[in-house]
């Protein structure tokens, strides 16, 4: 489902993994059978997301990227507020899996299958999601 | 209720009655363990109490004076009380009882008809028989209303105070009077305090650090008067020795009385000394009567004045009175081992303290430096029977559960410091099974092994909710005890990570994690404790760690919580509010005018916020930078409502318009504001400053507040609003502006760098070593040496300070972020609507109602 790519790692860590140089590329999605482009894949910071307005004007989607490059998307809507706010959540892995936690009440949500981990019965849509070069 | 009105529904009348009178610690819990025997389905349970409020925590009264209220300090549940139908008459002592009718009378007249009648009476302060002992500012000290009426007196009468008895209970109001900030005087007949615990040498390292903390403490003396003024209250104490002590207010607090009275009238069997006979199973000479706690004297003759051995008669009782004549629980004496802080030195003693078995030997060690003494008593056969710990008491619940049993290694290395000689290896590990590891409720290691967490033991066993002093061992035999580390990432708690941060001057997240963190998260992305508590940390040392003070550069900006990365505050609809720094809540006409002029621009909803400047809520992600590019324009700066950092320094009008000011508070108020500012530390900072005593800027409900006197400020730390407020403490008085500065400097320097995550100063103060004391030895004696350290990091911060917003106006590419799309830059996020309210306007909620997660915290 995600597709490996490499991103200026801006820590200053000594023994951080070393800096590949892909900040070319641009991040696409996949929707309805087609890729929309979102934005340059330089424009990610890794361990934090950004929002993508969907075609239809009102549906949003959260775009992450990890501290291994590997990319996530999920829908940017919480599921507990309404609010649209997920892509501002702090990233997180629990038992290897990548999650982030809601910014307004703190609840964590799978990055792969967008299942919540503090309710079982929450949680939200994934998109494919790609670098392109 | 009428008397003898029924009280149960009338179909299922219970068949008998039960009288308690008395409703102290004791009573409650022969309440609850009648209702764990399933009696008060059986009976109509009567209580007659005779103070004015249900049964609370006496052994915790001193509490009061640290901020404990008399509603937290009671023991009686309103909601088990009515659940088993007791009915509690407060207020309303028993004053006579007819064995013959079996009936109590009570003051209001009731008369109850019982078939089985409880006493639970308790003791009465014994006051020697002294002239004077009953002019006005003479006390004793049992009660809550003791307490009350101490304060009272106090605050208008006296600045010295005297407490007659140097005993456990003497130790406690002379602790009561410290607290009221009273001169304290203690008096003791015997010549070493606490002489029913301790020894001679556990009484002098006792006197030592006592008198170190500013008591003046007068051994081996008598009191032999009371002198009054011409209004016949307390002026002065005349002692044996001649001498005479200038105080205002006498506590006698020379040991107590069992309050037999009742049974004495009715012809009771009493001992010879006084306490109500009982047999083993607490039945009084009446076997339809009971007498347990401090008023009965038990089977093994003696009379007890703990509240462990209470509650022990307590369920003996109830299981006696449940199971009548087949009764197998019997109460033959009790362990008169205790464990106490008084006046913040810990005292412990346990088993035979003062050597009494014949043949056997004592082990000590003192050091008078440290007012350290350590006495354990052997037996000849190796044995441990008893001991005395005084200063440190550290092992007190390992050893005391080894009383009776031979040590695994010899008693003195039992009694050597830890990295004197040999260590004394000697963990929890070394109990047995059924060695007894909370007296109060008597639970044996093993049951509590049988529990995984510590709230599940005192739910299952009770253990642990008595004194409380056997928390900490309990807390070593529980499985993963060992485990404070800051979260599933980090196995350090947040004080070891501030050290490894700044000793190993590591500035980067991922490095701390993959070479400090638990194994199985190196290498992976941490979580959302971590993360900010980990920038938080970066943030208050980047001078001194080279790393960059701007918390969104590079690696931070994916560690802050949504606020510190936009800079504003989150909103429940995903909007932001943005709160512009008001140094002392000062402010001129043209700013508070821009501040309109903004808001109206931009259609925000506006708001003074308690602390004394303004919010304006509901702008989008991308409308910030454009609000802030107005607000710096005129000079404003970020004013941290979004970190864990300071908040404001609210201040009083002060001098230079109030007619009682002493001080320029509001020039005060704006140098801290503007000094601190910026600071990140574990938790956020408020502070305020009053220009006199009457305290209008609510210094001390501050993590650390100013209030002027006449020569100078009184520093006050610790205190906290919010959900559990405490009033901060005095660290320190008339100090000049720079050294109240200094103080501050250093204060807030050691509390960063010790403080857990998310702890207020308040918790910290609360939970560390030592606690105020500590912290005074350490930024004002500078016992540590670290001082010079601390300042030089807070000098650094001041130095390095930078405003936030204006840095982030400067930069395109900072700009770049606040935008609601990375797609469509210029769209708003057509999910933040709002709808007008009274002529502003509030969030137009998408559909749902917020649900907090359980045990997430407000940030
Ligand atoms: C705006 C304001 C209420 C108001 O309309 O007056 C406010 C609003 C919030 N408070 Fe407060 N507090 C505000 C004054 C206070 C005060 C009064 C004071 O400071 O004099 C207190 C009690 C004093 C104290 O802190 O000791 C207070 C005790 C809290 C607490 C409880 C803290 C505690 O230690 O128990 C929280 C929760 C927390 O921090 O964990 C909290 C948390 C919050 C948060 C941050 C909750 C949140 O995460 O959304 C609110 C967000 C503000 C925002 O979005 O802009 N707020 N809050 C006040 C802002 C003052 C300012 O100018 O910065
Ligand atoms: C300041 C202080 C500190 C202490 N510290 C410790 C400690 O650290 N460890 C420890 O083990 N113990 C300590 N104690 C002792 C402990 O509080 C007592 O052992 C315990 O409270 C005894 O419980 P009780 O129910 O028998 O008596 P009490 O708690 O005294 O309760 C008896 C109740 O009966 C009421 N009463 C009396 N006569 C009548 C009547 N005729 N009708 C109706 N009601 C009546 C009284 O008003 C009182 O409320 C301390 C005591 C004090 C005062
Ligand atoms: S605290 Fe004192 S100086 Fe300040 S406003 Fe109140 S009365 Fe005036
Ligand atoms: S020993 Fe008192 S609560 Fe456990």
């Amino acid at each position: 489902m995600t597709t490996m790519t490499t991103m200026t790692d801006t820590s200053t860590a000594a023994d951080a993994p070393a800096p590949a140089a892909t900040t070319d590329g641009s991040v696409q999605l996949r929707l309805d059978g087609t890729w929309l482009t979102v934005c340059a894949a330089a424009r990610l910071t890794p361990g934090r997301g950004v929002a993508v307005l969907l075609p239809d004007g009102r549906r949003q989607a959260a775009l992450f990227l990890d501290r291994a490059g590997r990319l996530y998307a999920i829908d940017n809507r919480d599921p507990f507020s309404g609010a649209a706010v997920l892509s501002r959540g702090l990233v997180g892995s629990a038992d290897g899996r990548p999650f982030v936690a809601s910014p307004l009440l703190k609840q964590r949500f799978d990055l792969e299958t967008g299942r919540c981990l503090d309710d079982d019965e929450a949680g939200v849509g994934v998109y494919e999601a790609r670098v392109s070069a | 209720m009428h008397p003898n009105a029924p009280v149960a529904t009338p179909d299922t009348p219970p068949e008998k009655t039960l009288v308690l009178v008395g409703h102290g610690m004791v009573g409650q819990r022969f309440l609850e363990a009648l209702a764990e025997q399933g009696l008060t389905t059986t009976h109509r349970v009567v209580v007659l109490c005779e103070e004015p409020r249900p049964a609370y925590d006496r052994v915790q009264l001193t509490s009061y004076f640290s901020g404990r209220t008399p509603d937290e300090l009671s023991v009686t549940d309103a909601e088990f009380i009515e659940k088993h139908g007791i009915e509690l008459h407060l207020g309303d002592p028993a004053e006579h009882i007819d064995r013959r009718a079996r009936t109590v009378t009570s003051r209001s007249g009731r008369t109850l008809a019982y078939d089985t009648l409880v006493l639970a009476t308790g003791s009465v302060p014994f006051v020697p028989p002294v002239p004077g002992k009953d002019a006005a500012g003479c006390f004793v000290y049992r009660t809550i209303e003791d307490v009350l009426a101490i304060e009272a007196y106090a605050k208008e009468n006296a600045t010295t105070g005297a407490v007659v008895g140097g005993g456990l209970l003497g130790l406690e109001a002379a602790g009561a009077l410290q607290g009221l900030g009273l001169g304290t005087h203690i008096v003791e007949f015997a010549p070493r305090l606490m002489p029913a615990q301790v020894d001679d040498g556990g009484g002098a390292a006792l006197l030592r650090t006592l008198t170190g903390r500013g008591l003046a403490v007068h051994t081996g003396t008598g009191t032999q008067e009371i002198l009054t003024d011409d209004a016949g209250a307390v002026r002065a104490m005349r002692l044996s020795d001649g001498a005479e002590l200038e105080v205002g207010l006498v506590v006698f607090s020379a040991g107590v009385r069992p309050r037999d009275q009742l049974a004495r009238d009715c012809g009771l069997a009493v001992g010879e000394r006084g306490g109500i006979t009982v047999d083993e199973r607490c039945r009084t000479s009446d076997p339809a009567v009971y007498a347990i706690g401090e008023c009965a004297q038990a089977a093994d003759g003696r009379v007890y004045g703990l509240v462990a051995p209470g509650y022990e008669m307590a369920q003996t009782a109830a299981a006696a009175i449940a199971s009548g004549d087949d009764c197998d629980a019997a109460f033959t004496g009790a362990d008169m081992s205790t464990k106490l802080k008084l006046l913040g030195v810990d005292v412990a003693s346990f088993g035979d303290a003062h050597g009494a078995a014949e043949d056997c030997l004592d082990v000590s060690y003192a050091d008078s430096r440290s007012g350290t003494y350590k006495k354990l008593v052997v037996g000849a056969d190796g044995t441990l029977l008893g001991g005395v710990l005084v200063g440190d008491t550290e092992a007190y619940g390992t050893l005391r559960a080894l009383t009776g049993s031979v040590p695994p290694v010899p008693a003195e290395q039992l009694v050597l410091p830890a990295g004197a000689g040999a260590a004394p290896a000697l963990g929890p590990e070394a109990l047995p099974g059924d060695a007894v590891v909370c007296n109060c409720h008597n639970v044996t290691k093993d049951a509590v092994q049988a529990c995984a967490t510590l709230p599940e033991v005192k739910k299952c066993t009770k253990a642990g909710t008595g004194c409380g002093s056997c928390v900490k061992l309990i807390g070593q035999l529980l499985p993963q005890s060992g485990d404070q580390g800051l979260c599933g990432c980090f196995a350090q708690t947040r004080q070891e990570l501030y050290e490894i941060v700044r000793t190993l001057r590591i500035a980067s997240y991922q490095e701390l994690l993959d070479r400090h963190g638990r194994e199985s998260a190196r290498g992976g992305e941490g979580c959302e404790t971590c993360k900010p508590a980990v920038a938080s940390v970066i943030a208050s040392l980047a001078p001194a760690i080279g790393a960059d003070g701007y918390v969104l550069d590079g690696e931070q900006a994916a560690l802050q919580d949504t606020n510190d990365h936009f800079l504003a505050n989150l909103q429940k609809n995903g909007s932001y509010s943005v709160v512009p720094r008001i140094p002392g809540g000062e402010i001129t006409p043209d700013k508070l005018i821009v501040i309109g002029e903004v808001a109206r621009e931009f259609g925000l909803y506006t708001k003074i916020t308690g602390g004394q400047r303004i919010d304006l809520f509901g702008a989008r992600v991308e409308q910030l930078p454009l609000i802030w590019a107005k607000l710096v324009d005129a000079g404003f700066e970020s004013g941290h409502a979004y970190g864990k950092a300071l908040r404001t320094v609210k201040s009083c009008v002060g001098q230079t318009w109030c007619r009682y000011g002493v001080q320029d508070s509001v020039r005060m108020a704006i140098d801290l504001e503007l000094r601190y500012r910026g600071l990140r530390a574990p938790h956020k900072l408020k502070s305020a400053v009053s220009g006199c005593a009457r305290e209008c800027a609510e210094a001390r409900s501050k993590d650390f507040g100013v209030i002027a006197t006449a020569s100078g400020w009184n520093l006050y730390v610790g205190g906290n609003g919010g959900a559990t407020p405490r009033h901060a403490d005095l660290l320190a008085q008339d100090l000049s502006d720079a050294e109240l500065v200094r103080l501050i400097d250093r204060f807030l320097m050691f509390y960063i760098r010790t403080a857990d995550r998310l702890e207020r100063t308040s918790a910290w103060l609360e939970r560390i070593d030592g606690g105020l004391d500590h912290v005074r030895d350490v930024v004002v004696d500078d016992s540590l040496g670290i001082c010079a350290e601390l300042e030089a990091l807070m000098a650094d911060h001041v130095t390095h300070y930078r405003d936030e917003w204006g840095e982030t106006l400067a930069d395109p590419e900072r700009l770049a972020r606040f935008v609601s799309f990375v797609n469509a830059p210029e769209s708003p996020d057509p999910l933040v609507a709002f709808v007008p309210e009274r002529g502003q306007i509030k969030p137009d909620l998408p559909l749902l109602t917020l649900r907090p997660l359980e045990g997430s915290s407000a940030r």
